[in-house]
């Protein structure tokens, strides 16, 4: 159990999950790279039409970041379903220079077929330590796990024989601030709310830098648009959870949003426990309904 | 093309039969499917009952083992395939890789079907899940026609997709939006929008409202016929502006695809809705069964006849029906 107690928590910047624009990603890039995150994880991860950046440009934000010390991750698109996807994925599995956050099973098939070493998105479906353990067989080096899962589970899952065991050959990330990525459609959403088909879509994401609140009826916060992809309503928040995530949890996932990301990523680093902001839940790790928010004592 | 229906219960899956379904699925009687609702399923007798009934009319029986196993009860999913293989079931459909793998080595003879709750979108994940020798994958709901048709033609492995029932508009299986409201998802409990989580309430102005765990997610008028509060199909507001957000209480229906799917060589249409009556599925059997038939006669004569429409419609929620993704407009 050498990993319990002694390995600090690394923090990483998760790809982001709105459209912004090039500038827009630019600028945040460059903060990051002045900031101190251990690790960013890079590109689209919800629909392939919203190209601001190209892989060329990711290519160069990635080199600068390792430049400026970070360790990058190439992440990958969640819901894959045209020829053409499947073809700008080989491309990011093809880099040749950075590990590869699969984020569908389409991109771990690519991988382990170029015995390639990758990261597990969230949204792949690994809720026990039989499938995990032939993730890490097939190559898996970092496991995010799923979003809904708490740290019961997680604890249940690492302490299963079959992965106590190996249980040094593998990361540990847990999504920690940001709205959830809850579910990805056909449909697009934001296209959608402004009355237009996908094919239509016009990038109108791009007016939407945090996404499309959309509310009950009685106002409360239900969930965020952002293309096809769903998010929570609120914003997850785990920062008075990080006591219960050492030795257990080995990197801890900020996701960028347009403000405060950087305000986070420092709050999150210093440890510094304060009464969550209303509107901020954190009820999945504690196997509650996501939307719940728990005083941790 | 086979004909697949759904049954909750051995009278719906004499229904099925009696009515022409080629092939049938069930669930057993637990999280292990994701239809784990109260009073419905199979439990041991009732699929051994289930699979002499098939057998005996020629059909065949397939068995649902479609969630994702949790740590601490890995042994309840293990134990669902055994079941299912000594019961005689002619195919199993999962979704766990982790049930797939033991399926695949210890019954290496018997057939497996990737679950809609895998969601294999795409060619690169069905090759994934060939390590694991699936004979056939569902497809997710996410798909239009035109990516089904590219699939059809680049894979060898046979292909199954909804024809009928409740629109999943979100990619299955990786679709947390009922934990996120309620803390139980199809990957955890086997049920979106658990019915013990809805409530009904009637306000003072006579309007009645859907809850589900506590949050508001319609409210309907009077004139108005109140649908199941599954969260996706909820009326919210954005930017004042108030609308179905994601889908409108709709079912899927692709009777006008079926000549499409036929060319393409797809193996098996899928009807949804093990939680329905035997009534349900004794009647829309008799449509699907018409239609095939139909089709199978003159596949370039086929058109839909407008009592199969009226009748689908009859007992489709929201009382209209929707191609969904298939048709690109919907996206």
């Amino acid at each position: 159990m050498t990993k319990e107690s002694i390995q600090p928590l690394k923090f990483t910047i998760g790809p982001v999950q709105y459209y912004w624009t090039k500038q827009q990603m630019q600028l945040f890039y460059k903060d990051v790279a002045a900031s101190k995150a251990d690790v960013v994880y890079l590109g689209e991860t919800v629909c392939a039409k919203r190209r601001e950046l190209k892989f060329s440009d990711y290519m160069d934000i990635a080199m600068m970041l390792r430049e400026a010390g970070k360790e990058v991750v190439l992440s990958t698109m969640t819901l894959l379903e045209s020829p053409s996807e499947l073809r700008e994925l080989r491309r990011y599995c093809d880099n040749g220079e950075f590990m590869i956050e699969a984020n569908d099973v389409g991109a771990i098939s690519m991988l382990q077929e170029q015995q390639l070493p990758f990261a597990v998105g969230a949204a792949v479906s690994v809720y026990n330590h039989v499938a995990l353990r032939q993730l890490l067989q097939l190559g898996m080096k970092r496991w995010i796990m799923p979003v809904e899962l708490s740290r019961d589970w997680l604890s249940n899952i690492l302490h299963q024989p079959l992965i106590a065991d190996v249980r040094d050959c593998f990361e540990v990330e847990v999504f920690a601030l940001g709205h959830l990525p809850l579910a990805w459609s056909g449909r697009c959403f934001t296209a959608r709310s402004e009355n237009r088909s996908k094919d239509q879509c016009e990038l109108c994401c791009l007016k939407y830098p945090k996404g499309r609140q959309a509310n009950s009826q009685d106002g409360k916060k239900m969930f965020v648009l952002n293309g096809i992809q769903t998010q929570s309503g609120d914003r997850y928040n785990l920062l008075n959870d990080l006591p219960s995530m050492h030795g257990l949890v080995d990197l801890v996932r900020i996701s960028p949003e347009p403000e405060h990301t950087f305000y986070w990523l420092d709050q999150f680093q210093q440890e510094k426990r304060a009464a969550l902001p209303q509107g901020d839940c954190n009820g999945y790790w504690h196997q509650l309904a996501g939307v719940n928010q728990v005083e941790v004592e | 093309m086979e004909l697949l229906c759904p049954a909750g219960s051995v009278a719906a899956l004499k229904a099925a039969i009696e009515n022409g379904a080629d092939a049938v699925y069930v669930g057993l009687r637990n999280e292990t499917n994701a239809r784990n609702f109260a009073g419905l399923n199979l439990d041991d007798l009732k699929l051994a009952e289930a699979a002499a009934y098939v057998h005996k009319a020629g059909k065949k029986l397939h068995v649902a083992i479609n969630t994702f196993a949790h740590p601490d009860t890995w042994q309840l999913w293990q134990h669902a395939v055994d079941q299912a293989v000594h019961a005689g079931a002619d195919a199993l459909i999962i979704a766990d890789m982790a049930v797939l793998a033991y399926a695949a080595e210890r019954y290496p003879e018997t057939e497996l079907h990737l679950s809609v709750q895998a969601s294999a979108t795409n060619l690169a994940a069905i090759e994934f899940y060939r390590q694991y020798n699936i004979k056939r994958v569902v497809l997710p709901r996410v798909l239009s026609i035109q990516q089904v048709r590219a699939l059809a033609r680049s894979t060898d492995i046979d292909l199954e997709v909804f024809a009928f029932g409740s629109l999943c508009i979100m990619a299955e299986g990786r679709c947390y939006l009922s934990s996120y409201l309620t803390g139980q998802s199809p990957n955890t409990f086997g049920a979106c929008s658990p019915a013990s989580f809805v409530r009904w309430e009637e306000t003072t102005g006579g309007r009645l409202e859907s809850r589900l765990n506590g949050m508001l997610i319609d409210c309907f008028e009077k004139h108005e016929t109140a649908g199941y509060p599954t969260l996706c199909k909820g009326r919210f507001d954005v930017d004042g502006e108030r609308y179905h957000t994601l889908e409108e209480p709709t079912s899927l229906n692709t009777l006008s695809l079926l000549p499409e799917l036929y060319k393409e060589g797809v193996k098996s249409l899928k009807i949804e809705g093990r939680q329905r009556s035997p009534s349900y599925v004794a009647s829309l059997t008799r449509v699907w069964r018409q239609a095939i038939d139909s089709l199978l006669t003159d596949p370039t004569a086929f058109e839909v006849q407008p009592a199969w429409d009226k009748l689908l419609a009859s007992i489709s929620e929201g009382s209209h029906t929707t191609l969904g993704a298939y048709h690109r407009a919907w996206k």
